[in-house]
């Protein structure tokens, strides 16, 4: 089928009348009669061991219900398999400033928090490890027995001959970047209510019920089995609207579990919501990141070899560790031909909360080196940045040297389009004292080949149910988390069925109700859950087809379903006309007069069309029942290598983006103000423009925010940032104007040709950005964001000029960044009294643990 | 803390409450109005979600005692849409990608509700300098701004209503 009557239109997300009215329901709005209030109790030191925890004196407040503590479950979790290192509450350590310790039950937030200053615990404060390659270094203390040198995990790869490769290299580029850490910030504070109901036949509790904000509530159903080591098939995971997730909710996060511990103590439904604070503790974004970048080229600008050492800050858990060290090496093939690749990676572990997945998983940081270190060789060469990629594509299809197999690549054409839009020819290099132009590239995967639970299972299942009434219900377990999975998914149904938007109802994510599907992540839910719903559709239609068939006495292949309306090719125009027509009354008379009007059809024989309710009713007389099933598991051929790690970086398809960013720098302030930043992006096709269009500016604007202003400042392993004022995500007034350019490759494998479109523009702003400084100004930066303070510094070390040091007479111990921004206030006794629970304060208190 | 009764006025109808003096209005809204569409996104008034509008002035519902708006006029985002269908703004934004996760959504439907109101054609900088009062982590605001063009445009041809 070349034109389609829904997939490629740009429509209105089908929940966005829920968003735009306030009846939307997340989470947080929901509530049970007898709900209780749940609040954790965090630890205040980033290392101690917990000697002791009393929590008599809150279980006997008036209105506290349940008081728990790591005691209460002991089982161990963590979203990988080989990172089974978290426990609901802590056990015998906490790890980080916002760990968890105990969780109160209580019939109200006062009351809840009252009873958590009645919490005594004593801790044995221990070393603290807040540096990654200071943490590398040491041998006592370790925050997990079993990981030596506090190295989560660490891999070596070499692929092809890169020593040989570096020494044929003409030049040979060295550097180290640095990305610092950032979060997801997504705007709805993470939110879970628990509740359990009794069993009939023992009397005792029976089926848990779980609504929560996540990306991922088959996973979440998994491991809530295994910490209440309670029969999956008795945890029902539903999941309401989510508000933004960015990779901040596809794990398990401590709050989900909590919740159901304190519900099976409290033996009362508990509801848990962050505050905006303890989201900031939770965490799982992307680590401060240092790359050791090598690459040597040719004259004429080919790339012979790439060279890089990963040193990720991890935090305090493994979390998504594991695979995000290893998509930062993985991700290295695919964008470029790049012949011989040696990727040493280390996760380390730190006191700090831990860092997990977000968008753009694990190829943001290493990206933004990758694409400065080819900035810098093209001025060292004097080719053109664009045609210094250009010299470099892949030739597919093909498998690069580290086992990605690359089918459609619209990088090509993405270039192009940049280069065009923004008149880059032109313009580069002439724009005038301080304003540049800056080129950068990405790609991303479309769904990981391989699961995280190894298996040869399918990854998305969806069932489509239609009856008399002739609606379509899919039922599908992919997470709507905001990014127009339901939409995604209501188009494809109907797209294939010829039928309205407005027939396809989607029920998603409820694990009692929905087939698996295994989450809202690594991009993958349009190419697996979109191929899932593209093979049940037709499995229904084939029915219908057949049903109808019959009707019309004409062959199954002859018949067109097309505008609520099934009729024969061969008849032409003409009945697609009438077809039309009987659509727009055909609604009406299925509800109404459905019975009287089949009667007629009946007695009137065959003919060249059929209502699409007429078809359904055909269908069901015939089969019986009309329901249909698609699953999606990806192909051995996308599977990847067979070295060790070799599992993380496939993808049945690659995204690719080409940006340019428009800057300009005031040399006397260093501030960097981005005026327009072009960013086109092969999304295979495009099915849904305004959506597509929609995360392509969303992705570039997160880099953004990346690029130059977001960052986590920590102190002695305390955040000194965690608000939304101080963690400054780009407001209306700092947002650039974003031209997205949609570029349609049409992948072999995906659903109509699509491809991911939601995480692999980030990757590309901030390298982007940085080369468009370095065209404004000629500086090169090597470490982000991009702050007034880095960029001055710079400014002044190119023109040799003595430093100005801003942090004078500020307490000296305290992060650079933090003193940049004033973080004098504590210092000599200038400011407030710190917090007594302020490990700053450690020294000079005798006792904490807050009794007052 | 002994409850007091007040009388709020929410969306044009006026309810008699029973709440603390040192309850928010946000909360007053949420649990015991079941108005949930006004969102808590930070504790700190610094994202905008929960943006009411109280006697036709926007404020941060957050960091609003309940009790202080008795015998003003409460608008949240539940009493927007206009005769039971979608207002302008709430139509356009669903067509024009304006809302992703949504959770912002409300805040944004006060804010350029009460921007229209008192400037009906702004200008790009105005629309800016008024959406800089709440923040979206999905959109990066900019189809936010073609929402509202075609919101406008649609408010003035009067066709908002047909849908």
């Amino acid at each position: 089928m070349s034109d389609f009557s829904i997939i490629g239109k740009p429509i209105a997300m089908v929940d966005a009348a829920g968003k735009t009215t306030g009846a939307g329901k997340y989470t947080d709005d929901l509530s049970v009669p007898g709900m209780l209030v749940g609040k954790i109790l965090h630890s205040p030191y980033p290392h101690a061991r917990i000697k002791r925890i009393d929590t008599r004196r809150a279980k006997v407040l008036d209105g506290v219900v349940a008081v728990v503590a790591g005691a209460d479950a002991p089982k161990t979790y963590g979203i990988l398999p080989v990172g089974h290192d978290e426990t609901a509450l802590a056990v015998d350590k906490v790890r980080y400033v916002g760990d968890n310790v105990a969780c109160v039950a209580a019939v109200d937030e006062p009351t809840a928090e009252k009873a958590l200053e009645l919490i005594d615990v004593d801790y044995e404060v221990l070393p603290a490890y807040f540096d990654p390659e200071e943490s590398m270094r040491t041998e006592t203390d370790l925050i997990h027995n079993g990981k030596p040198h506090n190295i989560e995990k660490d891999y070596h790869h070499v692929f092809g001959e890169p020593e040989k490769a570096f020494a044929e290299a003409d030049y040979v580029a060295e550097g180290r970047f640095i990305a610092n850490e950032v979060t997801h910030a997504a705007m709805e504070p993470h939110s879970t209510l628990a509740s359990f109901e009794l069993d009939s036949h023992t009397g005792n509790l029976g089926r848990l019920t779980v609504w929560s904000s996540t990306q991922v509530p088959y996973y979440l159903q998994h491991k809530l089995s295994l910490v209440l080591e309670m029969p999956m098939f008795q945890i029902r995971v539903i999941k309401p609207l989510v508000g933004g997730g960015f990779g901040g909710k596809s794990e398990v996060i401590p709050l989900e579990i909590i919740a159901a511990v304190a519900a099976r103590a409290a033996r009362a439904a508990v509801k848990i919501t962050y505050t905006r604070e303890e989201v900031f503790w939770a965490h799982r974004g992307r680590p401060r990141t240092i790359v050791d970048l090598k690459t040597g080229v040719k004259h004429d600008g080919r790339i012979t070899a790439v060279k890089a050492r990963v040193v990720q800050d991890g935090g305090a858990y493994c979390s998504y560790g594991v695979v995000t060290i290893l998509y930062s090496g993985a991700l290295l093939g695919a964008l470029y031909d790049i012949p011989n690749i040696q990727y040493d990676g280390y996760r380390v572990l730190t006191n700090k909360p831990a860092c997990g997945a977000m968008r753009g998983h694990g190829t943001v940081n290493v990206r933004f080196a990758f694409e400065s270190q080819l900035d810098e060789i093209s001025a060292k060469l004097g080719i053109d940045p664009a045609e210094m990629r250009r010299r470099n594509l892949l030739k597919p299809p093909c498998v690069t040297i580290n086992g990605l197999r690359v089918q459609s690549y619209g990088l090509p054409e993405c270039i192009e389009q940049v280069v065009g839009r923004s008149g880059w020819k032109q313009r580069k290099g002439k724009l005038g004292k301080g304003r540049g132009l800056g080129l950068g590239c990405s790609h991303y995967v479309s769904g990981a080949a391989n699961s995280i639970i190894r298996s040869d299972m399918p990854h998305s299942t969806v069932n489509i149910k239609i009856d008399r009434d002739g609606g379509v219900v899919v039922y599908t377990g992919a997470s709507e988390i905001g990014q127009g999975s339901d939409t995604m998914t209501a188009q494809i149904a109907a797209e294939v069925l010829g039928c309205s938007l407005s027939r396809v109802k989607v029920v998603a994510a409820d694990t009692d109700l929905t087939p698996i599907d295994i989450g809202s992540y690594s991009s993958r839910v349009t190419f697996m859950a979109g191929n899932a719903t593209l093979r049940a559709a037709e499995e229904v239609k084939k029915q219908i087809a057949s049903a109808a068939a019959r009707k019309m006495n004409c062959a199954v292949e002859d018949l067109v379903f097309r505008d609520d309306s099934v009729f024969q090719k061969s008849a032409g125009k003409n009945s697609r006309v009438t077809s039309i027509e009987a659509s727009a009354s055909g609604r009406v008379e299925g509800q109404i007069l459905r019975g009287s009007l089949q009667q007629k059809r009946k007695e009137e024989g065959s003919k060249a069309w059929m209502s699409f309710e007429e078809a359904v009713v055909a269908a069901i007389d015939f089969h019986g029942a009309l329901t249909g099933t698609g699953s999606y598991a990806p192909p051995p051929e996308a599977r990847g290598g067979k070295h060790k790690g070799a599992g993380v970086g496939p993808s049945p398809a690659y995204s690719y983006s080409a940006q340019v960013a428009e800057v300009s720098v005031d040399e006397d302030t260093g501030e960097v103000i981005v005026h327009k930043v072009w960013a086109s992006h092969d999304c295979g096709r495009a099915l849904n423009p305004v959506a597509v269009e929609g995360q392509i500016i969303g992705s570039v604007w997160m880099g953004l925010g990346q690029a130059l202003q977001e960052e986590m400042v920590w102190k002695d392993g305390m955040l000194m940032n965690p608000g939304l004022l101080e963690y400054r995500s780009p407001s209306a007034i700092e947002s650039p104007e974003i031209e997205p350019i949609i570029v349609e490759s049409i992948d072999p494998e995906g659903p109509f040709g699509a491809k991911e479109c939601s995480e692999g523009s980030l990757a590309a702003t901030i390298p982007a950005i940085a080369n468009a400084i370095y065209d404004a100004v000629g500086i090169r930066l090597h470490e982000a964001p991009f702050t007034p303070e880095r960029v001055l510094a710079a400014l002044r070390a190119k023109k040799n000029a003595k430093p100005i040091n801003m942090t004078e007479g500020i307490d000296p111990t305290a992060p650079t960044r933090f003193r940049e921004h004033g973080g004098s206030l504590w210092f000599r006794g200038k400011g407030p009294e710190r917090h007594p629970l302020d490990p700053a304060r450690r020294d000079t208190i005798v006792e904490a643990g807050g009794d007052d | 803390m002994k409850k007091e009764l007040i009388e709020l006025k929410v969306n044009g109808r006026t309810r008699e409450l029973a709440i603390e003096p040192s309850k928010l209005l946000l909360d007053v809204l949420r649990e015991d109005l079941q108005l949930t569409g006004s969102k808590r996104g930070c504790d700190d008034s610094s994202c905008g979600a929960c943006t009411v509008l109280v006697d036709g002035t926007p404020m941060l519902s957050c960091t609003l005692l309940a009790a202080s708006c008795e015998g003003q006029e409460v608008t949240t985002v539940e009493g927007i849409s206009e005769h039971g269908s979608l207002a302008a703004i709430q139509k356009a934004y669903g067509d024009w990608g304006g809302a992703q996760c949504g959770y912002c959504t409300p805040g944004f439907m006060i804010t350029v509700k009460h921007l229209l109101s008192v400037n009906p054609n702004p200008s790009e900088q105005e629309i800016r300098d008024a959406l800089s009062s709440n923040l979206c982590r999905c959109t990066g605001y900019s189809q936010m701004y073609e929402a509202i063009k075609a919101a406008i445009e649609a408010e003035q041809k009067g066709t908002a209503a047909a849908n």
